[in-house]
């Protein structure tokens, strides 16, 4: 969840991104190198979600670590109330790794009645790992017997289960002998035999008391398969130490321990998998845990990422003639910090699955200073393999789990930010899948993944993406319209950086791209700008132009109208008339205001480029054709006329404009019509002119707009300004030249 | 259905290659979509049919008449050494689509026979469920079949076979085959060509044995040479085809029955219908259907089925164009829409 925080969702502006991006402690890994930092790092999640349940996970456990003397339960409230506390964080996001030696202590100590003790052992599962010196404390409470029998048997029931997320296992190996000696205990027998299995290692020298095993396993009456388990394994390692014959064909297992922990468990394995990739076990083959899942290839599982110790001999010579040969290669199961990243990259290994860096930025870091064509080719043929298989609505088999696509979607998606570049598996999976999608399962995942699509890649987008996307987007509601069009402008954004950047190492390495390619490029980020234009005109007039949806449709034309100055882009095109005048007219000041911004930045942009082209005559003939200065002229000539001068009914020369006969404008009985849209009268505009009406006339209640002029003309405009409006004073103050006071009616040099 | 509706992904121009500064990622020209592709289910299926018999056709167009399936002729003949590819008939095998495979090597079949032995032992060892003793001695053999192949260009398939020697028995014991899989490549001339470098192209995979076996093969293969593996959907087009394919050779007169299996969609339970014909019956009505001997195109196979579901309607007035086609049987060979082939000769 650290991670989660520290990638960009954002890219815009891209300065801000690099910083983020360099802001190295983030990446540092929690876990291993410093206890307090571990104990930091696993409550920060929690802490702004869940201050209160925090706040009480640390009374309870202050009041177990203080508790003295045997408590009744149902007396006691207090007791009760910390112990649901315990149980409910426990099973819902486990306990932090320090919260595990109190209660251990509490619950092995024999202090407080079984019913407690029991429930308390049930509920302690870890958010992310177990310390090792609290089990290890709670192994001397059992060697004490203070607790019941129960108790003990639950207990190593409770380690048996948990044994994976000990962080550390080197001093309990070092009670091998302790355990061994729970084998007299008839009741304890076959868990501890269990937890032997799991604690031998052959490198270590823990047959010596063997012989008193095989004694005691002869004594016994029977075949025990648990002992029989343990024993196998002691002679597969050391088959001269085990005398005894064991009987061939029998399968044998332990008694499954997981018991009442199992659903918790698989919940904190798949978190710890989200969360720390470099610790997460493995899990493939039929030893899989969450077998509740369909077949073995399918598990919708980031692999680890550890190195490829398969690599022949010949293999690493044969990689090894390069520059850099000289050093051992550092494994990526070590690569724990952003400083070993640096100190390691010349000689790191990527790890033997690639799709494993999703979840690991230090390698994703790795991966975008490396040239290797094979890393993404790896990575390209994994994920469109994954995204085909677990996409819930195109596979053919329907158990797919949408939860984990979801995540698998997500993380997807937060390593394109990171890398900030779109995956060409992930466009393929898109186009795909869009035909078939509902529209609604994953949809922010899905939009996500679209604003991703790479720019040039393909030149079918139309039919691809635009096709389905307009089917959706006509037949759903607002809210996914606005989705829809948040997603394109995300799109949009992600081209342009695209194309900035890809400027930038062109001029570094001085290869230009050929002209072609280039107008290939405009024609797509054109098509995709002419889209969003024709959706949004289709969806103002079925929504019946809500102030919502022009709010979306501007904020794509905030960034569209200033691709020129902002992204280098020698392309502008003007919003559709259908967006422009339902923005002119709106009712509501917000939406004047931006389309009064996007005014102002496209003649910024327009004179920009004009002058370029005056001057240098250079990348100039691209697109910026006489058309785009004839829209924009009409468009400011009816807002001007509009806002400002009041004739927009004469004057508006767009053939979708206002222009109207005057005796049209007479049936219509509205006297005054002429200025009924200027900044005074406008829908939009007139709360601001009752307002001003009421502080400049406090005695006056007649509202008679028409004081506003003159001197108190200009007052009006700082009120306005004053109030927020600074779009609409950009575009006062660059599209309409005052010449004097006087004749404010006179605006010059509008036109570009 | 659906696969055949699925556009085709795309395919990326050579666009971006120039400038390898900027951000890059030129993916390779849709080597996913052909392995999605069931024509290479088919294709093999053709080349069981001719490594063992020789299928009567000169050549056959595929789905998309663009794109020939494979001419028939052996391509190595001399190779063919029916007593080395029996092992390939009589038997049920799953089908798997597989990635290109990275940094594979055919020098190291032997390496990787032993790695992979180290591997199963490790794993059938790990985790909760134990086994005791026995099956811990399995060999693995890995091994290169040159003669199977689609094209010239293709890379040989690669057999791997899992066998146990009892551990009780003494080692002059015959080892018992107890699992089987092997790579193949099938994709036709073109695709071969366009593999990158250090990437071997063996899109199927075929498995014959325990689940369990085929798990542990295939994690060590996934982690390995970080390929990733899918099961293979034959969709009903494509069974439809084998059906048409597999009832134009001829085969000895006490052939058993062709068999038909339609599974009714959207009922509470499940309820198939199994459709058997005579299989010169069926001949005869290929025979009236098919214009150009050895070649076959979607029309033809279209006017077969409808007029084996004009057949079924008369008498049951059902109508098996509303039913999904699961499952084809013929004396040659049977395949399942799970993706299951069985090779009969």
């Amino acid at each position: 969840m650290q991670r989660r925080q520290s990638f960009k969702t954002q890219k815009q502006p891209l300065q801000v991104h690099h910083k983020n991006q360099t802001d190295l402690s983030a990446w540092r890994k929690g876990g291993r190198i410093d206890p307090e930092k571990n104990v930091q790092n696993h409550q920060s999640p929690n802490n702004q979600k869940n201050d209160s349940k925090q706040g009480s996970l640390e009374q309870a456990l202050s009041y177990f670590e203080k508790v003295q003397d045997r408590v009744s339960l149902k007396k006691n409230s207090v007791l009760q109330k910390h112990l649901t506390t315990v149980e409910s964080i426990g099973l819902q996001s486990g306990l932090p790794p320090e919260a595990f030696d109190v209660l251990l202590n509490v619950a092995l100590s024999g202090k407080l009645a079984d019913t407690v003790n029991t429930r308390l052992l049930k509920s302690l599962l870890p958010a992310s790992v177990i310390p090792e010196t609290s089990v290890v404390s709670s192994v001397s409470w059992l060697c004490v017997s203070k607790c019941s029998g129960n108790i003990q048997l639950l207990f190593l029931r409770w380690l048996i289960a948990v044994f994976d997320f000990i962080d550390h296992k080197e001093q309990l190996h070092a009670l091998y002998g302790f355990f061994f000696s729970f084998l007299q205990d008839e009741k304890m027998c076959p868990y501890v035999c269990h937890l032997l299995y799991l604690l031998t290692r052959k490198e270590t020298g823990e047959y010596i008391q063997l012989y008193e095993m095989e004694y005691h396993f002869i004594s016994y009456s029977g075949m025990q398969s648990h002992l029989q388990a343990l024993l196998s394994l002691y002679k597969l390692y050391c088959p001269e130490l085990v005398t005894i014959t064991l009987p061939g064909k029998m399968k044998t297992y332990f008694k499954n321990s997981e018991g009442p922990w199992k659903a918790g468990i698989n919940t904190v394995r798949r978190r710890n998998q989200e969360n720390s990739p470099v610790f997460q076990p493995l899990f493939l083959g039929t030893a899989q845990p969450q077998s509740r899942k369909r077949k073995w290839n399918t598990q919708l599982i980031i692999p680890a990422s550890s190195t490829n110790t398969n690599n022949l001999e010949e293999d690493k010579k044969k990689n090894r003639v390069d520059l850099y040969s000289m050093s051992e290669s550092f494994r990526v199961e070590q690569l724990q910090t952003f400083s070993q990243l640096l100190q390691n990259i010349h000689h790191l290994e990527f790890p033997s699955q690639m799709g494993s860096v999703l979840t690991n930025p230090l390698l994703l870091h790795y991966m975008n200073c490396i040239k290797d064509e094979s890393i993404y080719l790896r990575l390209y043929y994994w994920m469109g393999q994954t995204l085909q298989e677990e996409c819930t609505w195109c596979a053919l088999d329907n158990n797919q789990d949408e939860e984990e696509f979801k995540d698998f979607l997500e993380t997807v998606y937060k390593t394109e930010c990171f890398l900030q570049e779109g995956f060409s598996s992930c466009e393929e999976f898109l186009y795909k899948s869009l035909p078939l999608w509902d529209g609604f399962c994953c949809r922010s995942q899905i939009l996500r993944l679209v604003s991703w699509i790479p720019l040039g890649s393909f030149s079918e987008i139309k039919s691809h993406l635009y096709d389905p996307l307009a089917q959706f987007f006509f037949t759903s509601s607002l809210y996914f319209k606005c989705s829809i069009l948040e997603c394109l402008k995300e799109l949009l954004q992600n081209w342009l950086n695209w194309h900035v950047i890809h400027l930038d190492s062109e001029s570094d390495s001085q290869v230009h791209s050929s002209n072609t390619t280039h107008s290939e490029l405009l024609n797509e980020v054109a098509e995709l700008i002419h889209f969003v234009g024709w959706i949004s005109t289709v969806a103002l007039r079925l929504e019946n132009n809500p102030t919502f949806l022009l709010y979306f449709i501007l904020d794509f034309y905030e960034t569209a109208c200033d691709m020129y100055l902002r992204y280098n882009l020698p392309l502008l095109i003007m919003p559709p008339a259908g967006v422009f005048y339902p923005a002119l007219l709106s009712m509501d000041s917000v939406t004047l205001n931006q389309l009064c911004y996007i005014m102002y930045r496209y003649r910024t942009n327009l004179v920009a480029a004009k002058e370029n082209e005056l001057s240098k005559k250079e990348m100039v003939q691209f697109r910026f054709s006489n058309q785009t200065y004839q829209e924009y002229n009409q468009y400011i000539t009816a807002m001007v006329g509009c806002l400002w001068t009041s004739s927009v009914f004469q004057k508006d020369i767009h053939p979708q404009g206002l222009r109207m006969d005057d005796e049209l404008l007479k049936k219509t009985a509205v006297q005054e019509f002429k200025n009924s849209f200027n900044i005074v009268y406008h829908p939009a505009m007139m709360g601001y002119a009752v307002l001003f009406l009421q502080q400049a006339w406090p005695d006056d209640t007649t509202f008679n707009f028409s004081l506003i002029k003159g001197k108190k003309w200009n007052w009006y405009l700082e009120y306005l300004y004053a109030h927020g409006l600074k779009g609409l004073k950009v575009f006062i103050e660059s599209s309409i030249n005052r010449v004097s006071q006087a004749s404010h009616s006179k605006a010059g040099n509008v036109q570009v | 259905m659906a696969a055949g509706a699925a556009p085709r992904p795309a395919r990326r121009g050579g666009r971006r290659e120039g400038g390898s500064n900027g951000p890059r990622r030129e993916a390779a020209p849709g080597l996913v979509s052909v392995m999605e592709s069931v024509e290479a289910v088919a294709r093999t299926l053709l080349s069981f049919g001719r490594l063992s018999r020789g299928l009567p056709f000169g050549r056959a167009h595929g789905l998309s008449s663009r794109d020939p399936l494979l001419p028939l002729a052996p391509r190595s003949q001399e190779n063919a050494d029916p007593q080395r590819t029996a092992f390939l008939l009589r038997k049920q095998w799953t089908l798997y689509s597989v990635t290109p495979l990275y940094r594979f090597s055919n020098a190291h079949l032997r390496d990787y026979a032993r790695l992979l032995s180290a591997f199963i032992a490790a794993e059938k060892q790990k985790g909760l469920a134990v086994e005791v003793g026995v099956e811990l001695d399995i060999k693995v053999a890995v091994s290169s079949l040159p003669y199977l192949k689609g094209s010239d260009q293709d890379q040989a398939a690669i057999l791997v076979q899992l066998s146990s020697r009892s551990p009780a028995s003494p080692k002059n014991s015959e080892e018992k085959l107890i699992w089987s899989g092997w790579f193949c490549c099938v994709s036709g001339d073109n695709l071969s060509k366009n593999v990158p470098e250090d990437f071997t192209c063996l899109p199927l995979f075929l498995v014959n044995g325990a689940e369990c076996y085929t798990s542990i093969v295939g994690s060590w293969f996934q982690k390995t040479f970080d390929c990733s593996f899918r099961r293979l959907a034959i969709s009903p087009l494509i069974l439809s085809w084998m059906a048409a394919m597999w009832t134009g050779c001829k085969v000895d007169k006490t052939a058993s029955a062709m068999e038909l299996v339609f599974s009714v969609p959207c009922l509470p339970q499940p309820l198939d219908i199994s459709y058997a014909i005579h299989p010169e019956d069926a001949k005869a009505l290929w025979d009236t259907v098919q214009k150009t001997p050895g070649e076959i195109i979607q029309e033809e196979v279209d006017v077969f089925m409808d007029c084996l579901y004009s057949h079924f309607h008369r008498h049951f007035r059902i109508h098996l164009s509303a039913t999904k086609l699961v499952k084809v049987s013929t004396a040659i060979a049977s395949a399942h829409c799970d993706g299951i082939i069985k090779v009969r000769f």
